[in-house]
């Protein structure tokens, strides 16, 4: 009954838009935060929609199963406790994509990913332990692509957290 | 004295148990805190204690459905980057960061010669009016104090996944 947890990540690079029932806008619209601390989270959620539980878990298990969600649970400022993290760049020649975004995806550290129209076209996220073993690992993906490299960390969050309307 | 220091050790101990069992996601059941707790060696009560203080301390930034907005018809999702003038940069940033529209919001290094942008806002649309009006907003707000900018489209999303950093 319990098995959803760790195959969340499988369907989520869905990029087209998804028919919703009222239901699911509900919930979507309703939970992306506040999700219930409470035993019963999900008998939280039915007795405020005036649903079942059961309801209530089928729905999000299928969101997560058509890509509709990515991720269901806590989301941590993970910066607040330990690691160093940065948004970096790669400027990959074209007809080079496809295997540099292998090399690049390769790494446990990479987490987001995206190829942007621009001259600098691939952008993710990489997190490490320390300042100098980003640096580490940004200089071996620079090396290991032979692609220029960007390694932009942070020096001020202004505003982290919009929450879509579905 | 000693007791209350043991005691807080082994609360930091037990946040980053919550936090690698939870990388993932919560389990869906009828008692997904319990699954939780049995895996972190720790009561139901404790954890979702444990989870309120990881909120209030803003080490959980919430808890809940993470959409993925290109399901929910957001297409147009635009990184803008902006040359704003560094004496003016927290002033600006922090009032691009509270419009409705940017999810993110950041100052990030110069790298000259190849990269002159100081501030980034990732803006997200409907169609590709909204997203223009929304460009045409942010640079309205920072006027003067704005050299150049650019708008890096996402083509394709190569890889999402949690942060997650290597233990070896």
């Amino acid at each position: 009954m319990c098995n959803h947890q760790g195959t969340q990540q499988r369907k989520n690079l869905q990029q087209q838009e998804v028919e919703l029932t009222e239901f699911e806008k509900q919930l979507i619209n309703g939970y992306q935060g506040d999700f219930p601390l409470t035993a019963e989270p999900f008998q939280t959620i039915a007795d405020a929609l005036n649903t079942t539980s059961e309801k209530v878990q089928k729905t999000i298990s299928d969101l997560l199963d058509k890509g509709v969600l990515t991720r269901f649970g806590p989301l941590y400022n993970i910066e607040k406790i330990d690691g160093a993290f940065s948004l970096c760049a790669l400027k990959v020649p074209a007809q080079r994509f496809d295997e540099v975004t292998e090399l690049v995806n390769s790494y446990v550290e990479v987490a987001h990913n995206y190829q942007r129209d621009h001259e600098w076209n691939m952008w993710f996220v990489l997190a490490a332990e320390s300042e100098q073993a980003l640096e580490t690992l940004f200089n071996d993906i620079t090396k290991i692509t032979g692609c220029p490299g960007l390694n932009l960390p942070k020096q001020t969050e202004f505003f982290v957290g919009l929450k879509f309307e579905a | 004295m000693g007791l209350k220091q043991s005691k807080q050790i082994s609360k930091e101990a037990l946040v980053k148990k919550v936090m690698a069992a939870t990388q993932t996601g919560l389990p869906i059941c009828d008692h997904p805190y319990q699954v939780i707790a049995e895996q972190v060696d720790t009561t139901e009560d404790e954890l979702l204690d444990i989870m309120q203080d990881m909120t209030s301390q803003g080490l959980i930034r919430r808890i809940g459905l993470v959409p993925n907005h290109y399901a929910l018809g957001y297409r147009f999702n635009l990184m803008t980057v902006w040359d704003v003038d560094d004496s003016e940069i927290l002033r600006l940033g922090t009032q691009v960061g509270q419009l409705s529209f940017v999810s993110h919001c950041y100052q990030r290094p110069r790298k000259a010669p190849d990269w002159n942008f100081n501030l980034f806002a990732m803006v997200h649309g409907r169609s590709e009016d909204e997203v223009n009006r929304q460009v045409e907003t942010i640079h309205q707000l920072l006027g003067s104090a704005c050299g150049e900018m650019a708008q890096l489209n996402s083509v394709k999303i190569l890889k999402k996944t949690g942060l997650r950093i290597r233990k070896d």
